[in-house]
């Protein structure tokens, strides 16, 4: 780790952190309804938006409704996506003639956007034609990442009202978060992108001599328009299959640095909106403490361990200085990518900078505990403060009936409803992360997609599963994921880490929005100090990601003192 | 908290015996279910039984070791029945001798039940029904429940109180209440039953105190929702580890892994959950508190504002004479003289205060008439007024509106001297008291009302805490508000009606506060049920003793603060021993861990950071550990975490240091001094 590494850090997490603060204010706006800057220029075409579609914008949704409409939106969203991987080759924009994508590559796929997941099992560039990179994927890129932020919208609500029966309309809050938030956003980040040199165009490949006479096809399209909500949306999937770290998906320093900046601005702003929207302040600072302080541990460790390099190379004689570079950009270095395999993982981003599967085994085992968190430091975007809101009910109530007092967070008391809910969303990752992982462990077909053996394999499968439950989307590669078992049983994962966790979560909004806010006095429970947040990241870390250690025993931890043992697999 | 709670040993000899036992018959997997994490425990402790019982047969050389393990397993589960069981002994015992009092007895019931002259026949207490009429003659047993609607009788209320002083019984107001299993001493009631046979209030507190119809409270049974749901998580881990360590070419033995799923488990909280719960209202019943249910205890810890009568809870209740202030043209010597001869027959504090200040101060003896007959004016609910007729002389006293009226002066037509003395007074927080002969004002009385002493600093206590108090009164608002900044209460009801109550709580409950308040009028009977504890007195009428959720057996409305400390108290050690339980998987994980997978992989033996001895001494120790731990934590659960009044922030560092922190140090001690006890006897 050097001086400079750690400067570039923490100039990214001062720039996020300061551009926080106003966009999650700017967020609160939109989504209270008041006026906002934007307002004269797009407030005519949200008016024209819901005029087409027959929404009033007034009538006001309760929980189930609400989460009724987002599954009815999400089912329309895949039978659409799914109609345009199956039909590619007879639909516009095929410079490539792309053949239709095979059925459960398309089921794979289709949820994998739906769900803001963007696991990819196939290559972009010889996959995907133009039309269904625009038409299919960019524009779930935007629609996964506005019901995530219409859903956090939505919950959180819950803690603004008092014995209220609804919890917005869906469709005025996804629409808002499209028009007033993602769309400005990303015309800016593409621009930008494009300024750093990345290409938007809408020709196919090109076909090149290179110097030494070998033919060559260069992959192009529109990728700084695709790039921008990718990282904006907390989307993650690429254009091209090495992602981003490929020098078309993000050219230089500059670039890497915005789409760091971009993936994490949204979600580290949303709980400062939340915090608003509640009435303090406070609150958003805390729960961005909590996914702050684990974040950077997370950061921290993966830096720390790549940049010691591999001690079986340095055994042999290699310069530890550089690090372990294997599966690294040089543009970016040691630091900018560590940085980029933390949050992309601690976001539910999923576009990755460099090759997981090539990180040291610690390295390795921080994103995806990470993911197994629940996506939560700081998430998806929307996803993640829901999930991390769900944390903090946990907290307070393990802990709050410590100051003599049942639990509640902010003014709502927690009980029996809410905590079957809770831990019917709780348990979903554990089950299906684990439960899918230990059957891959056994199937011989499964197996047979692993690269590696041992450990690292299992590393493999426990990464796939946790990514897709997760709705990460980041790979470790080395697994050969497009096989009917995979596609499937991911898809399977995805479906079921977005939609079986929110519903409860929806379910509890809608209990505590029922419900009348207690007074604040002396003797509640403080849920906005450093104490507080501390035990946050404590219930996080205890509640969140204890059960996954012994999985990870046998995986990325085992590996790690095989290869102290001077034994790789 | 008082002194006067019986202070028997946690672990009473007697009651240890009957709690083993008992122990052992809760080991039943029907009466198990209820308690999800204890009935996982027990089912692997079956399996790993049968398990023993294979090793035994095939000699597989794992006998010893399954067999400790099944050992212990099964000693978790009776830990954990057993912490039950002693929680619940206190209150057997004190239900069976409230059993003694419900001997059958018989009643005199009359044959009408509208129509009381008429005659009457013996029948069977157990026979009433409610609505009956029955006679109680001195020496006798009162049947049943009931309202005496004729008659007067001092009755010892003992068997429910344990005060053995007799307390005065009569029909009509607010001491018309009797209670089956009580004697009358003197005299005879005839009493209408209001309570038919089996649900009277001796019956009521059986039950509670028996726990036979313990229902879980609403708290209690969210976290049972979240022990069952981290023991539903920790079985996915758990059992998932098969198949990935299959993958990894080992078999994981069965043993080892219920070892493993029963150290993660919240066994710790799951087995003492409900000991902690029956203790917290066995607090209450040594505190002469009867809870209606568990719920109130709860919402007793909730409670933000404290609604206290002034009377009787932050002052004494007798309002004292302190001062005669005698009109001009009035000796002070003829005032005190007037007044000690109005007050002769008023049996009143306040009265009696007023003949000992005029024998005190001027030096008056009590008069003896010789000649003439004084006619005594008792106080009477219409005038307001009491005094003598003596010689032709008549002296009334009373408040000062009362007497102004009586006297037939107006409003407006007392003299400035009279009233800026009454004046004065009132802004002091005294209550003046106008004395006049002949419709002519004498002077006026100052009668003080005495804060009790360290009433202040409970009340700041109970702030720091972030609870309001707030005192009801009488008194008008200038009097109340003297008394409220004495007192440091933080707001007052001044002239309270119960319908001022009653408005006041549901004022404040829209503004999402939590009420308790205590009463023991009819009157109060709507403002007790509204609010969300609500203490009525054993003195105080049925209607308020039903319309509360607890009932003060000794009728001290101070104990509403107590009260509250107890609810606090067993919010307070159910969430230590929850956090203190989760916090404790930690150490777990390094002692199991390693020891699971050293076979396959000897480099995990870098994670036995507590370097115990060997694999199954680790996960043997672990296991003793676990079951140790409620042992050892069974007096804390029956006792509560010590409770101090100081706010949320301070209780939160100061708990989740001992009990978080704590918890996650404790075991890595505590497993490893096992692990070492366990290798010098090598038992594993």
């Amino acid at each position: 780790m050097t001086m400079i590494g750690w400067l570039q850090i923490g100039l990214l997490f001062a720039c996020v952190v300061a551009a926080a603060k106003p966009l999650g204010v700017y967020m609160a706006r939109v989504f209270s309804g008041e006026k906002t800057f934007l307002q004269p220029v797009l407030r005519p075409l949200e008016t024209a938006f819901y005029k087409l579609s027959g929404v009033d914008p007034g009538k006001e949704q309760n929980w189930l409704a609400y989460a009724m409409a987002m599954l009815i939106f999400s089912l329309f969203g895949f039978l659409s996506l799914y109609a345009i991987l199956r039909l590619q080759a007879v639909l516009p924009w095929n410079p490539q003639g792309f053949d239709n994508v095979p059925p459960d590559l398309a089921f794979n796929t289709a949820i994998s956007f739906l769900t803001n997941t963007n696991w990819q099992s196939y290559v972009g560039e010889t996959t995907m034609s133009n039309f269904t990179q625009m038409a299919g994927l960019a524009v779930h890129n935007f629609l996964s990442a506005a019901t995530g932020i219409a859903l956090a919208i939505a919950v959180t609500r819950a803690f603004v009202r008092s014995s209220a029966a609804t919890l917005g309309n869906f469709w005025v809050d996804m629409t808002r978060a499209t028009l007033y938030i993602l769309l400005p956003l990303s015309i800016i980040v593409a621009l930008a992108f494009v300024a750093t040199g990345m290409p938007q165009t809408l020709l196919g490949s090109v076909d090149v001599t290179t110097l030494e006479g070998a033919k060559q096809t260069i992959a192009m399209g529109p990728m700084a328009s695709q790039e921008a909500i990718k990282q904006l949306g907390t989307n993650g999937g690429g254009f091209l299959n090495a992602n981003a770290a490929h020098p078309f998906e993000n050219p230089n320093a500059v670039s890497n640095f915005l789409s760091i900046f971009s993936m994490l601005v949204i979600s580290a702003a949303l709980p400062i909106t939340f915090g608003r929207m509640v009435g303090r302040d406070r609150q958003g600072w805390a729960l961005l403490a909590g996914m702050g302080i684990l974040l950077i541990a997370g950061v921290a460790i993966v830096y720390g361990s790549e940049a010691g390099g591999n001690p079986l190379l340095t055994a042999l004689g290699v310069d530890p200085s550089g690090g372990n570079m294997e599966g690294k950009e040089v543009r970016f270095g040691m630091a900018m990518s560590s940085l980029f395999v933390a949050i992309t993982t601690g976001l539910s981003c999923g576009a990755v900078n460099a090759m997981h599967d090539s990180l040291m085994p610690l390295g390795g085992l921080v994103p995806m505990f990470l993911i197994q968190l629940g996506e939560v430091l700081p998430g998806g975007v929307g996803s993640g403060l829901y999930g991390m809101i769900v944390f903090a009910i946990l907290a307070v109530f393990i802990a709050g009936l410590m100051v003599g007092r049942t639990p509640e967070f902010l003014g709502k008391k927690i009980e029996v409803r809410e905590m079957k809910l809770a831990m019917l969303a709780v348990l979903i990752l554990p089950l299906v992360i684990l439960g899918f992982s230990a059957v891959a462990a056994v199937l011989p077909s499964a197996l047979a997609s692993l690269a590696n053996n041992g450990p690292h394999g299992l590393s493999e499968i426990l990464y796939a599963y946790s990514s897709a439950t997760g709705n990460n989307g980041s790979a470790f590669a080395g697994l050969s994921a497009n096989t009917p078992w995979y596609n499937t049983t991911l898809g399977i994962s995805m479906a079921l880490g977005r939609f079986a966790y929110v519903v409860p979560v929806m379910a509890i909004a809608g209990s505590l929005a029922a419900k009348k806010k207690t007074a604040e006095s002396a003797g509640t429970f403080p849920t906005t100090t450093p104490l507080f947040v501390g035990l946050l990241v404590g219930i996080i870390l205890i509640v969140g990601g204890l059960q996954f250690f012994p999985a990870l025993a046998l995986g990325p931890i085992v590996e790690h003192f095989t290869l102290l043992a001077g034994k790789t697999f | 908290m008082s002194s006067d709670i019986a202070k028997k040993s946690l672990f009473d000899m007697s009651l240890v015996a009957a709690a083993a036992g008992d122990a052992i018959r809760k080991l039943d997997p029907r009466a198990l279910m209820r308690n999800p994490v204890i009935f996982v425990t027990e089912v692997v402790a079956a399996l790993v039984s049968v398990l023993f019982a294979r090793d035994l047969v095939t000699g597989t050389g794992q006998a010893w070791f399954s067999g400790q393990i099944a050992a212990w397993l099964w000693f978790t589960v009776l830990f954990a029945t057993f912490a039950e069981a002693v929680a619940e002994g206190r209150g057997k015992a004190q239900a069976a001798s409230l059993r003694k009092t419900r001997t059958d007895t018989m009643a005199k019931r009359y044959a009408d039940s509208q129509e009381t002259g008429g005659a009457w026949a013996s029948v069977n207490a157990a026979g009433l029904k409610v609505g009956d009429v029955v006679l109680v003659e001195a020496g006798e047993l009162i049947p049943s429940d009931g309202e005496i609607i004729e008659g007067v009788a001092s009755v010892n209320e003992s068997a429910i109180t344990g005060e053995s002083a007799p307390v005065i019984r009569e029909a009509g107001g607010d001491r018309s209440a009797v209670t089956g299993g009580t004697t009358v001493l003197s005299d005879w009631i005839k009493v209408r039953i209001t309570a038919a046979a089996g649900s009277t209030f001796i019956d009521r507190m059986i039950a509670l105190v028996e726990g036979a119809e313990r229902q879980k409270t609403p708290n209690e049974l969210a976290l049972s929702v979240l022990l069952s749901g981290m023991t539903l998580i920790f079985l996915i881990a758990v059992t998932t580890l098969y198949g990935l360590a299959a993958y990894s070419g080992m078999v994981v033995s069965i043993v080892v892994l219920v070892a493993l799923l029963v150290t993660l488990i919240p066994t710790t909280i799951g087995g003492l959950l409900s000991a902690i719960g029956i203790a917290g209202m066995d607090r209450l019943v040594r505190f002469n508190v009867l809870a209606t249910s568990g719920r109130a205890v709860e919402a007793a810890g909730d409670v933000d504002t404290l609604l206290l009568d002034k009377t009787g809870t932050i002052t004494f209740g007798n309002r004292m004479a302190t001062e005669f202030v005698a009109m001009s043209g009035v000796a002070e010597l003829d005032l005190a003289e007037a007044l000690l001869y109005a007050s002769l027959a008023d049996e009143t504090p306040e009265g009696r205060s007023i003949v000992a200040l005029a024998k005190q101060l001027y030096g008056l003896r009590e008069p003896v008439f010789k000649d003439t007959k004084p006619v005594i004016v008792p106080f009477a609910a219409q005038t307001r007024v009491s005094g003598i007729d003596l010689d032709g002389r008549s002296i009334r006293k009373g408040a000062i509106d009362s007497i102004l009226k009586s006297a037939g002066i107006g409003k407006d037509q007392a003299s400035a001297e009279f009233n800026s003395a009454v004046d004065k007074v009132a802004r002091t927080g005294g209550t003046p008291l106008a004395v006049s002969e002949n419709g002519r004002l004498l002077g006026i009385v100052h009668l003080k009302d005495v804060v009790k002493p360290g009433i202040r600093d409970r009340f700041n206590a109970l702030r720091a805490m972030g609870i309001k108090t707030v005192m009801v009164t009488g008194d008008n608002p200038v009097t109340a508000a003297a008394i409220a900044s004495e007192a440091g209460v933080d707001d007052f009801i001044a002239e309270a009606t119960p319908e001022d109550k009653l408005a006041f709580i549901r004022k404040e409950q829209s503004g999402g506060r939590l009420i308790a308040m205590c009463g023991d009028g009819t009157n109060d009977a709507p403002a007790l049920a509204q609010a969300d504890v609500g203490v009525a007195m054993q003195t105080g009428t049925q209607a308020a003793r039903e319309a509360g959720n607890m009932v003060d057996l000794d009728s001290n409305p101070t104990k509403l603060i107590e009260i509250v400390e107890i609810g606090k108290q067993l919010l307070m050690t159910r969430g230590s021993l929850t956090t203190f339980s989760i916090a404790n998987d930690v150490a777990k994980y390094f002692a199991i861990l390693p020891a699971l997978f050293i076979a396959t992989y000897p480099e995990l033996g870098a994670m036995n950071v507590m370097k115990l001895s060997s694999p199954q001494s680790a996960i043997l120790s672990a296991v003793i550990f676990n079951a140790l731990i409620i042992i050892a934590l069974i007096p804390l659960a029956l006792r509560g975490v010590a409770y101090r009044p100081v706010g949320a922030s301070l209780l939160l560092r100061r708990n989740l240091l001992i009990y978080g922190v704590g918890g996650l140090i404790v075991p890595f001690i505590g497993i490893k001094l096992i692990d070492m006890a366990v290798a010098f006897l090598h038992l594993a």
